[in-house]
């Protein structure tokens, strides 16, 4: 995948956007650059790029190089990419990559519904067409206690939020998988209720750091991964993000997420990551970066708590874990 | 072919079937087919042999019943032992590399994590017994070893608690485990029961009159313990 940019030296200070937001400095100053230009990242799902701006010359992007903004490196496509919880594909961990074959996220359709001024059904390409797309490495801790860095390609929510317009009565977001038991074999057993939902509340949506990603490595995202739109919210446990996304609908209620129906004692609905709140079955105060030996401590709101920690002021973490 | 050399070609088998996980998970460790997670990995294969191992293990007695055929008994010991052994090297997997030995982690799950308090407590069942399944501690110990022995029951129970425990949603297998575990434990009900009624018989004709004296040791290494 080819990223255009121009040169570091051409930016003003002005368009620098927090450094913490973003992958480190190389990819920042790539993103503030195409931003600058008014261009898109790469928006691979559409296949092509604008041809405007003072574009420099082409660049590969090695993704396998980049770093998380501590320092972190990514992990390698290969496990991002075969080890994955999608139980919609089964529940081991390598049955998705193995049983996503017959998946086509090629047409999609996505709806956004509910409290919004402008609700609408869009082909995929039409809903992705007004948004610019970045690479930003995140790491993504599950709430098995293991962790992974990731380079995700995607756009944030809150730009949709924005052109969808929520009116004064939506307080959450509710995000819906595609129900196609033909192609997922694991929606055709009762493990769990399908289709599958999470939610997020309207501030948590907006927050900068969440996205709707719909690449890894700078390729379209691979059906095991969540082809073609899933969701990413890193300072939350990893099932808060949803995969295969066809339906975003504003409420007003709690949206009852997947894994708090199935086991309400376990799961909460915010599912923040805290190193002080175990999980009942395992500890959460550690994980396993993966390709790592000893186990790593966890950090508050998986090391984001600059950026999210002023939306939990004041919540007792420990009951709306 | 003759009873010595059936019992040599299942043996054989038994070794070759029962080394198999671990030539596997050897050969993955060194040529990096265990995945993303080499040590969860291993946990599991380790931990699926284990108890594969121990539920075959309980397989041994009702065939012989089922079969008449009693020289399958011989069996069972080395069964019970690379069932033993699997424990170990779960426990091992577990503590050396998932909790880099750090023995505060190491007690904190023992102690605060259900699903490991009951597999700890399942291999911490199953030390005595392999350290009893020599020829001498059968003769040595005989009624006590034969009670002590009824714990192969109670670890693959653990066992399978134990991995209903730590499975997040998907209760399939733990359930098939659960439901083979209790059709082998029934399997034995008539034998038990068959015997107990031998045993009333035999106190009453003992009342009467003095039997003569029994071997125990070969009794109970071949047929009470069920
Ligand atoms: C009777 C003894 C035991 C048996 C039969 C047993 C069996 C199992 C089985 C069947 C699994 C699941 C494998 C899979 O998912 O494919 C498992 C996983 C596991 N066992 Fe055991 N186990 C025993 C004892 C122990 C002990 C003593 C420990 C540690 C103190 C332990 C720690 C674990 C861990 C950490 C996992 C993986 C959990 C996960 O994936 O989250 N087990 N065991």
């Amino acid at each position: 995948m080819i990223i255009r940019v121009r040169k570091p030296s051409d930016l003003s200070s002005s368009d620098i956007t927090p450094e913490h937001v973003y992958v480190n400095r190389r990819m920042f100053l790539k993103q503030a650059a195409a931003s600058a230009a008014g261009l898109a990242l790469a928006p691979a799902a559409l296949g092509a790029l604008e041809r405007s701006g003072p574009i420099r010359a082409p660049q590969q992007v090695d993704y396998a190089r980049l770093k998380s903004e501590l320092g972190e490196p990514v992990n390698s496509y290969k496990d991002i990419t075969t080890y994955n919880n999608f139980y919609e594909f089964g529940t081991s961990k390598s049955d998705p990559a193995k049983n996503s074959g017959d998946f086509h996220p090629h047409p999609w359709t996505v709806a956004v519904e509910g409290h919004v001024k402008n609700p609408g059904s869009y082909h995929l390409e039409d809903f992705l067409a007004p948004y610019k797309l970045e690479d930003r490495v995140y790491r993504m801790r599950c709430v098995e206690a293991w962790s992974i860095v990731v380079p995700w390609r995607g756009f944030p929510l809150a730009d949709l939020v924005k052109k969808a317009e929520p009116t004064g009565d939506a307080k959450f977001v509710e995000f819906t998988t595609v129900m196609r038991p033909s192609e997922m074999p694991g929606q055709r057993t009762g493990v769990l209720q399908w289709p599958y939902v999470e939610g997020l509340r309207l501030d948590e949506a907006t927050n900068p750091l969440t996205l709707l990603v719909t690449g890894v490595y700078g390729k379209d995202l691979p059906n095991q991964n969540g082809a073609p739109l899933r969701l990413i919210t890193p300072w939350k446990y990893g099932f808060k993000g949803i995969k295969s996304i066809v339906k975003i609908r504003f409420v007003e209620g709690m949206p009852h997420n997947t894994w708090w129906v199935t086991n309400p004692r376990e799961y909460g609905f915010y599912a923040n990551v805290n190193p002080h709140v175990d999980h009942p079955r395992w500890s959460q105060a550690r994980e396993r970066r993966l390709g790592e030996l000893r186990r790593r401590e966890t950090l508050m709101f998986n090391g984001y708590q600059d950026e999210v920690a002023s939306m939990y002021a004041g919540m007792d973490l420990r009951k709306w874990f | 072919m003759n009873t010595k050399r059936i019992v040599l070609v299942l043996k054989v088998l038994l070794w070759l079937g029962a080394l198999a996980p671990t030539v596997w998970m050897g050969a993955g460790a060194i040529f990096g087919w265990l995945g993303a997670n080499p040590i969860e990995k291993l946990e599991h294969v380790s931990g699926m042999t284990a108890l594969i191992a121990l539920l075959a293990t309980l397989v041994v007695t009702p065939v012989r019943r089922l079969t008449g055929w009693n020289p399958v008994i011989q069996l069972r010991r080395p069964m019970g032992l690379f069932a033993f052994y699997y424990v170990v090297l779960h426990f091992g997997v577990w503590m050396g590399l998932d909790l880099s030995l750090e023995l505060s982690w190491i007690t904190e799950d023992i102690a605060k994590r259900p699903y490991i308090t009951v597999g700890f407590t399942g291999f911490l069942l199953l030390i005595p017994l392999a350290l009893t399944s020599t020829k001498r501690s059968i003769r040595r110990l005989g009624k006590r070893w034969v009670k002590l022995h009824r714990l192969v029951y109670v670890a693959p129970a653990l066992g399978v608690v134990h991995y209903y425990w730590l499975v997040k949603a998907d209760v399939r297998i733990p359930l098939l485990m659960a439901a083979i575990y209790t059709a082998l434990m029934l399997l034995r009900v008539p034998g038990w029961l068959k015997g107990r009624a031998r045993r009333a018989s035999v106190v009453e004709r003992s009342l009467a009159k003095p039997v003569e004296g029994r071997e125990p040791g070969n009794a109970m290494a071949v047929g009470a313990i069920d």
